[in-house]
This record gives structure tokens, sequence and C-alpha cells, in this order.
């Protein structure tokens, strides 16, 4: 593919104020995004947000109640699926049964009436690019679930949509495959260069391949942002809760400050009209008896060992804070973690540092 | 393959497994247990292998029997040789395969739509309008066909209706002919073509079709190439079953016919009643028997009649 072919082969989509009722329920609600032009963006939320509903208002498969969905300048939230020109992957692959794999390739570039030899041409290469070479003439039935996948990503690309969407292609898959699919995918974004918004309720497949991550429940936009900013910096409790493991703290406010126990966390974030803040501690960023740590970059937690619990890579320690709040720490298993060994019953020390702490508001927050 | 367990023991402490193998290596057992069950199932036919071979075989045997006893008593291919000689007899044979022709495609003409309507209406409606298509299938064949006949009969109602609003002049001849015919029978085998084409169309998953659209198909495209083919088997087991049933039926021909319309059933009873010839009438039953198999055998060949009925996609 050329210089020029990658440069409009990418397609910007503005999405503004969507909204879409089922009966009192909002599967959309007032959703506001920006998709930059050959971005991959990962469509994350919980069973129900409204992932496929967004997913499918794109496509054109369902009737928004208000709103505007630009690709480009043009607006498209008039135009019928089939002169949408976006390509798809659908949940359930959607092959034709009755058509070979070639044959399904072949559908798009025929309904566009691509001459015979073209067509030939450009399904072997689109195979080409699946590492499928050679299964043309095979029947959807005879090929496993990762060769489904890759076909139903073949016929979705190779008619060349300038914009890509994938709802959820890879749940079906076992975890090895999954995992090479998820590189595999990225590779092919990669080489098409092709706006992609993809859906899935896996979190680490959101953050191992998106260059923005959108975290979104009960039809509204939480945040919007690159994989790094979403786990680090989540904008509100929500986001903290469901991207990464997570243990919430309440905080005691203090004028401008926030307290945990006694110790000062932060002063309060500049932002107005919230009012309850929570520390959100990762259980991999505690590190169980420091020793001798500098106070002032290090907050520290007292607590007892409930329980301590092997998972082969990593090991989860349960421990309860002297405040009652419990809080996991997760360790790597080698020996070049001391401490984890403690036993149930035992008082250990927990430290991790300031700048690793994450606070977010709660209560006032939400909508 | 099978190895005995002396093997088996060798080659475990080979490998220097201490457990002895024999209590292990159950498959005489396992083998014994397949067995029982296999009978057990057998069993549970049996029954119903009983009345088949009851009710049908030996009925169907006798038919055969009779065919070839002539008027005289012994045996003779009388029976058959009339069916050659006399012109009425081919006939008959045309009209019944007519009728079952033109039956199953006005079923498939009228069933499709309406199938499909059936298939893209919400759950809470689909009872209601199964309803209305299944209640004349509960209802007494007789009383459909008697109910067809004072509706298109000279002076009744669809007559006097047209007349009234002025479609046509004077009545027209709707029953006792043809058109009758058709009307009655295609009413009664309407649900055999809906039943197993709505379950077909069921079965298409709804992204087939919005997979299709994304593709670039016009709606009345992705009808074409992708809708039709997938509901094609459906098609193909209901419109062969209606043709089957057609090819046998007797009240409403016989009823909205007239006399005008006969087909082999009608012509069965004809002899039954006028001449009394069992032997002409069974060898009537015995080839129709023979089409209906050979209809049955051909669209098998050529349609994968296996794949329609029983439903691989
Ligand atoms: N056709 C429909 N009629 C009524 N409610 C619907 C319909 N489609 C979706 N919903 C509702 O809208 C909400 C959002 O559904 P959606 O399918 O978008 O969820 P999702 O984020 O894709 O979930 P999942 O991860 O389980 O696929 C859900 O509460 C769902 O029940
Ligand atoms: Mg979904």
């Amino acid at each position: 593919m050329n210089e020029s072919s990658i440069v409009d082969s990418a397609l910007p989509i503005s999405i503004r104020g969507l909204t879409k009722q089922y009966g009192q329920l909002y599967a959309l609600d007032t959703v506001d995004l920006d998709i930059k032009s050959g971005e991959f963006l990962t469509l994350l939320g919980p069973s129900g947000s409204g992932k496929t509903t967004l997913l499918m208002a794109i496509a054109g498969f369902n009737r928004p109640d208000a709103g505007s969905i630009r690709f480009g300048d043009k607006e498209m939230i008039l135009t019928p699926p089939h002169k949408r020109e976006v390509g798809m992957v659908f949940q359930s692959y959607a092959l034709f049964p009755h058509m070979s794999v070639a044959e399904n390739i072949a559908y798009p570039l025929k309904l566009r009436r691509v001459n015979k030899s073209e067509r030939r041409e450009r399904v072997n290469k689109a195979l080409d690019t699946v590492q499928l070479s050679g299964l043309g003439e095979r029947h959807i039935d005879q090929l496993s679930g990762g060769q489904r996948q890759r076909v139903a990503l073949a016929r979705a690309f190779v008619f060349e949509p300038r914009i890509l969407l994938m709802d959820e292609p890879l749940s079906a898959l076992d975890k090895k495959l999954r995992e090479r699919m998820q590189i595999e995918l990225k590779d092919l974004h990669r080489q098409l260069g092709v706006t992609t918004v993809y859906v899935t309720h896996d979190q680490r497949e959101a953050l191992t391949m998106s260059d923005r991550i959108a975290v979104i429940d009960n039809g509204q936009l939480m945040q919007v942002d690159a994989p790094q900013v979403i786990y680090n910096q989540p904008s509100n409790a929500f986001v903290a809760d469901f991207i990464g493991e997570s243990t919430m703290i309440p905080l005691k406010r203090t004028g401008n400050e926030l307290f945990v126990g006694d110790e000062r966390v932060s002063s309060v974030p500049d932002t107005p009209a919230e009012t309850d803040w929570s520390l959100v501690i990762r259980p991999e960023r505690l590190m169980v008896e420091p020793g001798t740590a500098d106070r002032d970059s290090t907050l520290f937690f007292n607590g007892t060992v409930k329980e301590s619990v092997f998972q082969g890579e990593t090991a989860l320690l349960l421990v309860v804070l002297d405040d009652g709040t419990e809080v996991s720490v997760r360790s790597s298993t080698g020996t070049a973690t001391p401490g984890i060994t403690a036993n149930p019953g035992s008082q250990v020390q927990l430290a991790i540092f300031r700048r690793d702490i994450i606070v977010v508001p709660t209560g006032n927050s939400q909508r | 393959m099978s190895k005995t367990s002396a093997e088996t023991v060798v080659e475990n402490n080979q490998t220097g497994n201490q457990f002895p193998a024999v209590s292990d290596d159950n498959r005489v057992a396992l083998a014994e247990q397949e067995k029982r069950e296999q009978w057990k199932l057998l069993s549970l036919t049996f029954p119903a292998l009983v009345v088949i071979a009851l009710v049908i075989l030996i009925p169907v045997g006798w038919l055969f029997y009779l065919s070839f006893i002539g008027k005289a008593g012994g045996f003779s291919l009388e029976n058959y040789q009339k069916m050659i000689e006399y012109k009425s007899y081919a006939r008959t044979f045309t009209t019944t395969f007519q009728v079952s022709f033109l039956t199953t495609l006005i079923c498939i003409l009228l069933g499709y739509p309406l199938a499909y309507f059936l298939a893209q209406l919400p759950g809470r409606w689909v009872g209601f309008f199964m309803l209305a298509v299944l209640l004349p299938f509960w209802t007494s064949l007789l009383v459909r066909t008697y109910a067809w006949l004072v509706l298109l009969q000279r002076k009744g109602i669809i007559n006097d209706f047209a007349i009234n609003m002025g479609l046509w002049e004077s009545p027209i001849k709707l029953v006792h002919n043809m058109t009758g015919t058709l009307i009655g029978m295609a009413h009664i085998m309407l649900p055999f073509l809906v039943l197993p084409l709505y379950n077909a169309m069921k079965k298409i998953d709804r992204d087939m079709m919005h997979a299709a659209s994304n593709l670039g198909a016009s709606p009345a495209r992705a009808f074409w190439t992708v809708y039709m083919p997938l509901s094609l088997p459906g098609m193909v087991a209901g419109s062969l079953i209606v043709f089957v049933l057609c090819l046998g039926f007797y009240v409403t021909p016989a009823v909205l016919g007239g006399g005008r319309v006969i087909m082999v059933s009608t012509q069965i009873t004809a002899i039954l009643e006028n001449q009394f010839n069992w032997g002409a009438a069974s060898a009537l039953g015995v080839v129709l028997l023979i089409a209906t198999l050979l209809v049955l055998f051909i669209a098998g060949r050529v349609l994968k009649l296996d794949a329609a009925l029983f439903g691989k996609s």
C-alpha cells in the first residue's frame, strides 16, 4: 500500500449528542465522541453498557433518537447502512454459510462490480493478509473459530472501507489464540491505516490494543483517553474500579486537605462541585515491609494478613488494615520479593509511593 | 485395536508403573455395557416397528397382491394393461400432477411472504398470527371444503360481492372446476408449507442481513443473495410435503372439483363404487404409491433432501 492510499484510507468520525432510548432505558445518553483519522479506539464497558448500540449506530443498523454522526465532513445519520462504506466484523462473524470462503470475501467486491480477475486477485491478497492463503475453496463450517474470525476480518476490509468496526471479535476464541489475534489485528491496523472502532469488555485487550480507550457505562462515556492515562489517572471512581484491580479507601477532608487516618494524602484537586474523594490503590503498587522508606515520598499502612494466595506469576496478599479496610497486594512470585510469604494473622506494614497515589471523586461526581 | 490385559501389564511394568493394570482395563465390561444399551434402545423402538408393520406394510402388501388379481379371480396383469390402454387413466395422472404442482406453486407464492412476515414479527405478535395460520389447520377438512363451496358458488358471497362492486358482470364459475379445486387445496395445504419455512427463516441470524447490507447490498440484493438461499431448505421441505400430500388428496378435489377434476384418488373411489373392482382400484393405488416414492427419491437426489428436512445447514 503506498503513501497516498494510507492517507485517504482513513476517515475521522465525529459523534455529537447521540441518544438512543429503549423504553425508559437510555442505551446511549448524549454521547459526544471524536475518533481521529486512522485511530484505533476501543469501546470498553460492562455488559449492557451500550457498546454494541453505539457500534450499530455508527454502522447504521439502529436508528438513534437524536444526535449526529459524521464521517469526515459528511453527516451520515440518515444514510442507510449499505451506503455507509464501513467494514464490520460481527461478534457472531456472520459469515454466509451458503458461500465458500472466497465467495464470502468476494461478496462486497461483486456488489461493487469489480471485474472477475481483479476480484480474484484482491480476494487472494486479503487471504494472504489474514494468513489463510489456500483455504479459499473451503466451506465455512470446515473452519476453526480462529479461521472464521480471520475470514470475517478479510471480508470486512477487502473493499477498502475507510472505517472498520469490530464487535468483540475475539470473544469466542481461547486465551492463547486470542492473544495472538490481538497482535495480528494490531499489525493489520498498522498496515491498513483505517480508522478502527473496537468493542470489548476485556480490559486487558483494550489496554493492549488501543490508541485510546472510551470507557462507557449506562450509555454514558465516562472517560476517553490513552491506555496509560486511563490506568494511571482515572477521572472517576467508575473508571478506577473498572480498569485494573483497585481498592478504594474513602478520604476524610479537612479544609483543603485529604486524609487517610492521620496521614495527609494530598490537597483537594481543584475541580469544584465534588465533595467526596477516595484513594485508589492498585495492588501491584503496594510494597510489603518496605523497611526504612522516606516518609515524605511514601504513605504507610499497618494491617494484619488475612490470606495469602498463590496465582502463578503473581501472588496476592489480602491484608486487613487497622481501620478495617481490606486491601490486596500483588507481587511477583520470584525470590526477588520477600515479605509476600507472610502467614495469615501476622502483622505487616504496607507502603505506597505518593507518586503512585490516585485520588478520584466519589459521590457528587455522578449525574 | 484390542490389546489383552497381559500386554498392558508388561507395558506398564516397562514404564515403571507399580499398579496392576488388569483392574484398570475395563475394555470388556465397557463393550458389554455399550451392547446392552443398544439393545435397550432397540427394544424401545420395537412397539413402533410392530405398529408400522401391522398398519402399513401388511395393507400395502395386500393391495399389491390384489392389484394382480384379474376379474376372473386368478393372477393377471389386466389391471395394469387397462391403465396403459385407456386414455382416461393417463389423463387422471396428468391432472393429479397438474393439481399438485399448481397447488404447491400457489402455496409458495402465498406462503413465502406470509412466513417472512411471521419471522419478522416481534415475539408477542407471533402467537396471534400463528394461531390465524393454524386455526384452519385444526378445523375439520370437510367443514373447510364445504365452506369454500358456499363462498365460491354461483350465488355465493364472492360472486355477489364482485358483481356489486362491478368487478365482473355476471357470475363467474369459481367452483366445480380447476379454479375451485386449486383455491381449496391451496388453503388447506398452506400451513404445511408455512411451518417449515417459518422455522427455517427463524434460524437465519439477524446479523446475516446486517452483514450483507454492511458489505454494500441494497435490501433487495441482500434478500436475493443471502436471505432467499438461506431460507431455501425450509421452502424445499415445505413444498415437498405439500406436493406429496396433494398427490393422494381426495376430499377437496372431489367436492370442489364437482366431477370435473378427476384425480387418482377420485378415480379409485369411482372404480370401487361403480364397478366394485378391487383389482383395478388396487393397481391405481400401487401406481400412485410408486409415483409418490419416485418423486421423493428424485427430490432427495436432486435437492439433498435430508439436509432440507433435517436441518443440516
Ligand atoms: N432491541 C433492544 N430492545 C430493548 N433494549 C435493548 C435492545 N438492544 C439493546 N437493548 C438494551 O440496551 C442496553 C445496551 O445494550 P448493548 O447491546 O449496547 O450492550 P453492550 O454494551 O453491547 O453489552 P454486551 O457487552 O453484553 O454486548 C442494554 O441494557 C440492553 O438491554
Ligand atoms: Mg454487545
